[in-house]
């Protein structure tokens, strides 16, 4: 990270919010924000789309469903053609129940180690964080500061009628 | 909306709480050390899954002949417990799937607690058919996968084999579920810590989470994926459940309400349990402002109509058999209503239809005492009710000579008391080094109905 960073740290939901929002209102470009709990409103003044892994979702549970139906029929009519109760090899009804509950299972297992992987989160990971209040009662804005026009007091004036806690400039290399 | 509060709305919890409160409450249970009535009970639940496996391992030895099952019950002690099992993770499921997408914030406080339930029952139920299948250690000859037996493959078309990946794919998705609710509370204890054993181990569990919006954005989205895959995961699990049972030809079986009937019945039998432990739990570990008194209420009214569900069906089931003309079908009910099992009939009837109409009562639905026992009393009815369909079905079927009793063995006994004790050493150990509120949705919801963290009062 080659740009400098500046945190405000703040302490309620509502202040976090409209300092988000005021940032982008001032055109500048907010590296991240982190917060004990999600909340609404932050990702229009972060600008984040919605969320792809919806559509993921749906692709990983659509090949649970044909996996099941095409493993069923194959063992069922080709490998180990079974007669039960003299009922047609290919009963699709009897197969229902299997395919829906690896339809669900693919799907949300694998949307799970999806969102894991584009979060970068796994088992030993270490995070570098600005402030480890982020997890308890504190919110924390990161601004990139990538044009030298835009300076700390500036940023600072901005955000001082949501009352910040702390407004600190950060190294690069600090998250 | 962050700014919005309402005045018409009660606070989900109680007291003026800040977030740093918050954290505190619910992790000083964690801090301390085990309280005598902690090890009480848990030394307590330890032997009786001691007893349990004991039991186990004498029948896997010798064999199920031990179980009191003979010509006419082939099936009896062993796919009731499973069942009951079974139904009691249903309720763990429904709060934090079906109320997280009906938008029912106030499950935030118990969704963990519930859903741990869930994962505990899950395994306590998956016992009762392994042990059924007699050679235990060849359970994974279940899985269809590429084998040297021919390759033999299962029968797809068995609704014990719908079981298994039912059961199967249910434990797994509500562990993820479970695990992913967890992530920002390993988090937060995490930073919490002083020690710094505590503060690897709590590193590695929670994944490296630091609260990064971009984080939570997808870990929201996920989050409602998974509540809307759960949500018809766990009607199809009970669904299944009873397939077992309506796919046969068996009258007293042979019903399609079963699956409407199951779900029902296990929904009812798991909020009674969530409703035993969280009234203990609440009570110890100091959680009365977070699990309030509103919480019980509305947990007795899903309690209620769920109850009516099963009385309805019950009623069903009556007049189908009257009104089907079917004599196998219409000796069955008589059966089991008038028949030498019409002991556990009544107690089923007593204890899921009648004893639970008191909740219409606000006043008994607030009284925790009322609640307690009546969560108990619900419980044995619905258990009542698995041996009622299984046994009863089964003991006098088309010819009076082969007519039967059935009586469960002392070692069959043994090995429920070994469920139950399986399920409470796994819920104490729980209860005492995992969050048992979550954190970080408990203060998603705090700001609920209070304007500048205070109170409204209209």
């Amino acid at each position: 990270m080659s740009a400098n960073l500046i945190a405000g740290v703040f302490d309620n939901e509502n202040d976090v919010l409209h300092a988000a929002e005021e940032t982008k209102a001032q055109g500048l470009s907010i590296y991240d924000i982190y917060t004990p709990y999600p909340i609404h409103g932050l990702e229009k003044a972060m600008d984040l789309k919605p969320s792809r892994l919806t559509f993921v979702c749906f692709i990983l549970a659509f090949m649970g469903l044909l996996f099941a139906i095409l493993l069923q029929f194959w063992i069922g009519s080709i490998d180990w053609p079974l007669n039960v109760g003299g009922r047609p090899f290919n009963s699709l009804p009897a197969y229902l129940p299997v395919a829906f509950e690896l339809t669900v299972l693919f799907g949300g297992v694998g949307v799970t180690l999806v969102m894991l992987f584009r979060n970068k989160l796994f088992p030993g990971k270490k995070s570098k964080q600005v402030d480890i209040c982020a997890t308890d009662d504190r919110f924390i804005i990161v601004v990139e500061q990538n044009d030298s026009s835009v300076s700390m007091s500036k940023i600072e004036e901005y955000w001082k009628k949501y009352n910040p806690v702390e407004v600190k400039s950060l190294d690069g290399d600090e998250i | 909306m962050a700014n919005t509060y309402s005045i018409l709305r009660k606070p989900l919890i109680k007291g003026d709480k800040s977030l740093n409160t918050v954290t505190n409450d619910v992790l000083r249970p964690l801090d301390r050390k085990p309280t005598s009535l902690w090890w009480a009970t848990f030394l307590f639940a330890v032997s009786f899954l001691l007893l349990g496996v004991i039991a186990i391992a004498y029948q896997i030895k010798t064999g199920i002949g031990t179980w009191g099952l003979n010509k006419t019950v082939g099936w009896a002690f062993d796919i009731t417990n499973f069942v009951f099992w079974v139904g009691i993770g249903h309720a763990g499921t429904l709060i934090s799937a079906i109320l997280f997408l009906f938008r029912q914030r106030w499950r935030t406080s118990i969704n963990r607690s519930a859903e741990a339930m869930t994962l505990f029952a899950v395994m306590c139920a998956g016992l009762f058919p392994i042990i059924h299948m007699g050679r235990p250690w060849l359970f994974y000859w279940i899985i269809p996968y590429p084998n040297f037996r021919g390759p033999l493959w299962v029968n797809f078309r068995s609704p014990l084999l719908w079981d298994f990946f039912a059961i199967s794919t249910y434990f797994t998705i509500s562990a993820v579920f479970w695990y992913i609710g967890l992530l920002p509370d390993w988090a937060t204890l995490r930073d919490k810590a002083t020690s710094k054993v505590k503060k690897k181990i709590y590193g590695i569990l929670s994944f490296g989470w630091k609260g990064s919006f971009r984080a939570w954005h997808r870990y929201e989205t996920v989050y409602m994926l998974l509540a809307a895959l759960a949500a018809p995961l766990v009607l199809s699990v009970h669904t299944i459940v009873s397939m077992d049972f309506a796919t046969s030809i068996i009258p007293g079986w042979h019903t399609t309400i079963f699956p409407p009937y199951f779900v029902a019945g296990a929904v009812f039998s798991g909020f009674a349990m969530v409703l035993t432990l969280i009234i203990i739990a609440r009570k110890v570990m100091g959680y009365e402002e977070y699990i309030t008194i509103d919480h019980i209420e509305k947990m007795c009214k899903i309690i209620l109509l769920t109850g009516g569900i099963v009385g309805l069906a019950y009623g069903t089931e009556m007049f189908m058999a009257w009104y089907s003309v079917n004599t196998y079908e219409r000796f069955a009910f008589i059966n089991r209503a008038l028949g030498p099992y019409s002991w556990a009939y009544w107690i089923m009837v007593t204890c899921n239809v009648l004893l639970p109409q008191l909740l219409w009562f606000k006043k008994i639905r607030r009284n925790i005492v009322l609640i307690f026992i009546m969560s108990i009393i619900i419980n044995i009815g619905m258990w009542f009710e698995r041996f009622v369909i299984i046994v009863t079905s089964l003991h006098r079927d088309f010819i009076p000579s082969s007519w039967a009793m059935y009586q469960p063995t002392l070692i069959e006994i043994a090995t429920l008391l070994g469920s139950f004790g399986l399920f409470f050493t796994c819920f104490l150990l729980f209860a005492r080094f995992v969050p048992f509120i979550a954190i970080s949705e408990v203060k998603g919801i705090l700001s609920y109905a209070r304007k500048n963290g205070k109170e409204v009062k209209s």
